[in-house]
């Protein structure tokens, strides 16, 4: 058993999947010698040496469109975009290149690549720096999308990731990046779309992702002592999206939430409220709702952005009002 | 780590400054314009200082790019621009938005969060801007704002105006694609555009030499768009306005753009959390002793002008400095309605009837 902190995780994960997998190679900017920006890749120049483990320029386009190229040879990548907003700079060759490739060759060529990027916003770095674009990712055919929300999962699901043969977006939270697990010894290795039910309950049904999860919980403990049962989904990767996890709860409470950190619009819990009112209607005791982020850009004052992302409280009232609204 | 100075940054060579160039005390540039520049070292400095004393007060949330060290780039392009010209700033842009007369409280306000900030909180330190004193902007995504600095170029072209956009971005900026589309661009249109590489020898904690394929990443590059390559000592506030002032009357005279290489040093690190510990100790210590206010005031020392007038300027500015702190600390925190107000232009961010 060791303690590990969510950043430690990241790069006890990839240091797991280096171990075993003598080809694996990463790439990013300050990622080795100074072990990242965000502390997640710490030791692992020590361990594999500059050969695999590489500074790169300020360069988004070389660094993904390298490990497209890279992939698609025979030799699996790990390329780290800093920030996720900054995937924007390199969407061709994400968008366009790496997620359309094996479809436009007829499956000639395969990217067991991993992008990984800092995701989230709470750390008040304002507008382009505290995005969730995880449904950016989830748009895009060919891509798959995983967005841990604990140590463990940050590692098992790395170690899955790594493992697949397709291109995986992999969203690593900035404000989880403190929060501390015990972590089982041995090679831990999970697999991409299983949800996990983090809370039973028999009421509502709320969805949550990374940094939602936690405040989700949180709402569904304050919502027990209204007696109203909570049951919390941490979906864990939207594609693939573990619809029968999802699905199986509606079944049984009948109510359907989404707790999502993106703007508004387009936000994954769009194409989730489509799925479970086309496929679970019936079973349905009440409207499914989404609380989000407002349809705006993220503020950078303290004051502002507490107000934007879905807070505990907000999850919580709008729950409970959901119910006197009957 | 493997220790052959490659990879643990902090026992590399260290990259020292070069001598001050003392013949600039001769320089054609007036006392009046040098007194001003002197100001303004210390508004830029003391500004900073201060704005980091209330990050460690935990007054200043998220994160701050300081350019502390680095203070006489903003200060010569801002003695030298027209008061119309266009600034165009990294999240490293405190300076450069003060240096085109962005009021100092509104700045601080900004900082902090408040509600009297110049952007009401909504963009905090990295997004500085006034355009109403020619700030266009702090972008923080590499690259982009060079791009846009030549559509602002394009558009004074267009209008005929005389005005001159400047770019500033650090030296890791170079080895992104925008840098490369700009610069071809403003070349092939002869934008009135002038990019200025404040090489500070660090992207974060990557030092530039180790992922860059020449020496001087932008000066290095400048023949690949048929420019001259321009060297400047980002340390000396007269080298830099005398550069200013020749890119600037080139741009304006339609010649075209240009591309200059200030070599600098930041004293602090990255970011408010960086240490900067990737240095190497001699390195930083020889930088120190080349930094921008005490030269400048041994040169205008030099030149004649009485100590008092050169303290007296430095009280003014830290009562200034005061001020400003005063008026942010006095801000409220803004509220819930200014959060949706301003995502589209009729001032709201309704997107459904
Ligand atoms: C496209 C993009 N990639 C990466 C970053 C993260 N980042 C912010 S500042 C920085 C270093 C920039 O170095 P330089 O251009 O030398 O400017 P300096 O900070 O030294 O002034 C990096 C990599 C970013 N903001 N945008
Ligand atoms: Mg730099």
């Amino acid at each position: 058993m060791a303690e590990l902190t969510y950043r430690e995780a990241v790069a006890w994960g990839i240091a797991q999947e280096m171990r075993r997998d003598p080809n694996l190679v990463m790439l990013g900017e300050d990622i080795a010698a100074a072990g990242g920006v965000f502390k997640t890749t710490v030791g692992l120049l020590d361990e594999f040496g500059p050969e695999r483990v590489r500074d790169t320029p300020i360069s988004e386009q070389a660094i993904v469109g390298a490990a497209m190229g890279a992939a698609m040879t025979g030799i699996p990548v790990i390329a780290e975009i800093m920030f996720s907003d900054f995937l924007a700079v390199c969407w061709d060759m994400i968008a366009n290149e790496i997620a359309k490739s094996r479809y436009m060759t007829d499956g000639q060529v395969s990217f067991p690549l991993v992008i990984r990027t800092a995701n989230g916003g709470g750390v008040r770095f304002g507008a382009q720096h505290s995005q969730s674009v995880e449904n950016w990712a989830m748009m895009i055919p060919g891509l798959k999308v995983v967005a841990p929300s604990t140590p463990i999962d940050v590692i098992g699901l790395m170690a899955a990731s790594i493992r697949d043969p397709d291109p995986v977006v992999f969203f690593e939270h900035k404000s989880l990046m403190a929060t501390k697990a015990e972590i089982p010894d041995g090679e831990i290795i999970d697999q991409l779309g299983q949800a996990r039910i983090v809370r039973d309950g028999s009421d509502v049904t709320i969805a949550a992702l990374a940094l939602m999860v936690p405040r989700a919980l949180e709402a569904a403990a304050a919502l027990e002592a209204d007696g109203i049962s909570a049951e919390v989904i941490d979906l864990r990767s939207l594609v693939p999206l573990d619809t029968n996890t999802l699905l199986e709860s509606v079944q049984k409470t009948g109510r359907f939430f989404t707790v999502e950190e993106n703007p508004r619009l387009c936000g994954w819990g769009a194409e989730l409220a489509s799925i479970v009112s086309e496929e679970s209607f019936w079973a349905l005791d009440g409207p499914v709702i989404r609380i989000t982020t407002p349809h705006i850009p993220l503020p950078a004052a303290a004051a502002l952005e507490d107000m934007a992302l879905p807070s505990v409280d907000r999850i919580y009232e709008t729950i409970v009002k959901s119910f006197d609204a009957r | 780590m493997p220790t052959d100075g490659r990879y643990d940054y902090a026992l590399r060579e260290p990259r020292l400054p070069r001598p001050v160039d003392t013949t600039l005390a001769g320089a054609a540039i007036d006392l009046d314009t040098r007194l001003g520049m002197y100001q303004r070292l210390h508004e830029l400095r003391q500004f900073e200082k201060r704005a980091y004393d209330l990050f460690l007060q935990n007054l200043v949330k998220g994160t701050s790019h300081l350019s502390l060290g680095m203070e006489a780039i903003a200060t010569g392009f801002g003695a030298a621009m027209r008061p119309d010209d266009y600034t165009f700033a990294t999240y490293r842009g405190h300076a450069h938005a003060l240096a085109r007369g962005m009021d100092m409280g509104q700045a601080m306000a900004e900082l902090l969060g408040r509600e009297n900030g110049v952007l009401g909180g909504k963009g905090g330190s990295m997004h500085l801007t006034d355009v109403s004193k020619g700030m266009m902007g702090s972008y923080a995504i590499i690259g982009a704002h060079l791009c846009v600095a030549n559509g602002a170029a394009w558009s004074a072209q267009m209008r005929k105006s005389g005005q001159v956009a400047v770019a500033f971005f650090g030296d890791g900026t170079t080895n992104i694609g925008a840098f490369h589309e700009a610069l071809n661009l403003a070349a092939i249109w002869k934008l009135p555009v002038v990019f200025v590489c404040e090489n500070n020898l660090y992207m974060e904690y990557t030092p530039i030499d180790v992922v860059t394929a020449v020496g001087n990443p932008a000066a290095g590059r400048a023949s690949a768009y048929g420019l001259e390559p321009v060297l400047v000592d980002g340390n000396d506030p007269d080298a830099v306005f005398l550069a200013a002032r020749t890119a600037l009357a080139r741009a304006r005279a339609g010649d075209g753009p240009s591309l200059i290489e200030a070599v600098t040093y930041r004293s602090g690190g990255h970011s408010r959390a960086d240490p900067g510990k990737y240095r190497p100790e001699r390195e930083v210590s020889a930088w120190a002793g080349r930094d921008p206010i005490p030269m400048y005031h041994q040169r205008l020392l030099g030149l004649g002008t009485p100590e008092a007038r050169l303290s007296a300027i430095e009280r003014q500015v830290a009562d200034a400095v005061d001020t400003a702190t005063e008026f942010a600390k006095a801000g409220r925190e803004p509220g819930e309605g200014s959060l949706h107000t301003e995502v589209y232009a009729d001032g709201g961010s309704k997107w459904r009837n």
